[in-house]
């Protein structure tokens, strides 16, 4: 379900952007560094993690306005290879410095001390943190949903989706909605990091890896689709998982199989439009 | 531009870095001279075609795994198994590009990454055959004793030789991608480039163009990857993962796309460069990267074309002086 949470952000730049956006995997590992970092200086206390969370998530959103409003928007105009790269490059910076300023070593996160036990549903124990993780992926889609198609902004960012010149004819300040598609992509990409920090060990290279699995998420759903996205990590755990329990070893394989299968048929995704 | 036979000279000079006698400096060259082929097969679909691939790592790595896999198991001599690497490459290249130049821009450059990723995947995962995560090492060099019988080179390492083969298949492969460029075929792929409709009006199978360009850079860069294999003595996943394929995409950049000996340069700059900042800092990412983005705004064109447009500029000024 975290896994939603990062595409969608990836889905969000890509469908007002259409760019490819390597760097969001960096974004989601700087949001887990984050919430280490400020869990390790707030201490360990009740709501002391959701705190740390969103202020890892905050920071990550706040690095990403920045780099789009320097850097990225000087390259709108130009081909897509070079946006392309300028994404990988900013992987390499951001990820090195990551790796400067937290070395090699993998960092844990203690779960927040009012979800360390564990219920059972259907017989099956679940630790109660990854319960949460589960009910808040849906609850916080709903909420991105409520803002893309109920408030002003996200009329806004769904028009730019569809027209941006129109839009900025209409005299939106599309510049500035840009940055702030920027922004809110990466905050979503922070708090999925900030959020599996507790559940999976923090690492330098965990941002290449899961940039590819997000991409195989937005790419099945349909790039620029907010359903489609969540259908795509749907299908995404579904073949993973039985992928697994049919034939081990080649489950990876039918993932990306799965992803090439449905950029063959349908380039723009299962729930996505095409592009003009 | 000028008279001066760039490319012979530089092959002699690459021929006479054995000469040196160091180990650490033949290692390097040989390095730059694989690169350098990967590179400029990427460059015939990003430089010349226009199409801008996100897995050309795949090729690499299936050429990699076709030599060293005839080389180790089958026993095979290394004239039969490196022309497989280009073979096998290519049949790949030929059943992607099918599905890929089907689509257009963003979208192939992802297919050509799905299709890079499945590659890693078997890769990574197919123990018997591939040896899964660890790779295969200990890949046999090939047989050069007869360059120890001859004049000159007799006395030299084995890798000076393994070296030396490299740079006269690598200077011949490239003499054959610089004919494909300056051929109909290729004058045909850069109108493609630029633009296709028209292409497509005055009677060229857009498609098929593309599927060539796209079959030729997946051999070459094949045959980049089975020399890669013997060179590095063993051949790992990672040589078809996508962070491969974005670093020989830095390179043809770092060189200048669309000029033929742009991403050789880039192989040169950039493996120069990683040599000697690595021996400061271990954050070669970090600069790496900083490279990058001062290149993407500062001179899209990459080092060739910054010294084209720098030539240029001189010769300007000198005739109206």
């Amino acid at each position: 379900m975290f896994l939603f949470l990062i595409a969608s952000g990836l889905s969000l730049i890509f469908g007002v952007l259409r760019v490819l956006n390597f760097a969001h995997g960096t974004f989601y590992m700087l949001g887990a560094y984050g919430a280490y970092q400020l869990v390790q200086w707030l201490g360990v206390g009740p709501g002391r993690f959701w705190l740390a969370a969103l202020g890892a998530a905050a920071a990550v959103a706040a690095l990403g306005g920045l780099v789009e409003r320097v850097l990225f928007r000087h390259l709108y105009g130009k081909e897509e290879l070079y946006q392309l790269l300028f994404t990988y490059a900013l992987v390499l910076v951001l990820s090195d410095s990551a790796k400067m300023v937290w070395g090699t070593q993998q960092k844990s996160v203690s779960r927040p001390p009012e979800l360390t036990g564990s219920f059972s549903v259907f017989g099956a124990t679940i630790p109660s943190y990854n319960l949460l993780i589960l009910l808040l992926g849906p609850a916080i889609a709903l909420a991105f949903w409520f803002v893309l198609q109920r408030t002003r902004v996200g009329r806004f960012i769904r028009a730019a989706a569809l027209d941006r010149e129109t839009l900025g004819a209409l005299g939106v300040n599309v510049s500035a909605l840009y940055t702030w598609v920027f922004v809110l992509a990466s905050f979503l990409g922070g708090l999925g990091g900030a959020l599996i920090s507790p559940m999976r060990a923090t690492t330098p290279g965990m941002d290449t890896e899961v940039i590819v699995e997000a991409f195989v998420v937005v790419v099945i759903g349909g790039l620029g689709s907010f359903w489609g996205t969540f259908l795509g990590a749907l299908i995404y755990g579904q073949v993973l998982s039985f992928g697994i329990l049919l034939f081990p070893r080649f489950s990876i394989f039918a993932v990306f199989a799965l992803m090439a299968a449905v950029l063959i048929v349908r380039p723009w995704g299962l729930l996505g439009r095409p592009l003009r | 531009m000028s008279r001066v036979p760039w490319a012979p000279i530089a092959l002699v000079a690459a021929l006479l870095v054995p000469a040196a006698g160091s180990r650490f400096y033949t290692f390097l060259a040989n390095d730059v001279v694989i690169w350098a082929l990967f590179a400029t097969s990427l460059n015939l679909l990003v430089g010349y075609s226009g199409l801008v691939s996100f897995g050309h790592a795949a090729y690499f790595g299936i050429g990699a795994y076709a030599t060293g896999l005839l080389m180790k198991k089958a026993a095979l001599p290394f004239l039969l198994a490196f022309p497989a690497a280009g073979v096998l490459a290519g049949a790949f290249a030929l059943i992607f590009g099918f599905f890929c130049v089907r689509l257009t821009r963003i979208y192939f450059a992802m297919l050509t990454l799905a299709f890079a990723q499945i590659v890693w995947a078997i890769c990574f995962k197919w123990n018997e055959l591939t040896g899964g995560e660890q790779g295969m090492p200990d890949i046999p060099y090939p047989d050069l004793a007869v360059m120890g019988r001859l004049p000159l080179v007799g006395a030299l390492r084995v890798s000076d030789h393994y070296y030396l083969l490299s740079v006269l298949l690598v200077g011949l492969c490239l003499w054959l991608l610089r004919r494909i460029v300056r051929s109909p075929f290729g004058r045909l792929l850069t109108t493609i480039r630029e633009n296709p409709e028209r292409a497509e009006f005055i009677g060229v199978n857009v498609r098929r163009y593309e599927l060539a360009a796209f079959v030729l850079a997946g051999a070459f860069a094949g045959l980049a990857g089975g020399l890669f294999g013997i060179f590095n003595r063993g051949v790992f996943p990672d040589f078809a993962y996508w962070t491969k394929s974005s670093e020989v995409l830095i390179m043809t950049l770092l060189g200048g796309m669309g000029t033929f000996y742009g991403p050789t340069v880039g192989a040169l700059a950039l493996i120069l460069l990683n040599q000697q900042i690595t021996s400061y800092t271990e954050y070669w990412p970090f600069v790496l990267g900083s490279i990058l983005v001062a290149l993407l705004f500062g001179f899209p064109g990459g080092l060739a074309g910054a010294a084209v447009a720098l030539w240029a500029r001189t010769l300007g000024r000198l005739r109206s002086a």
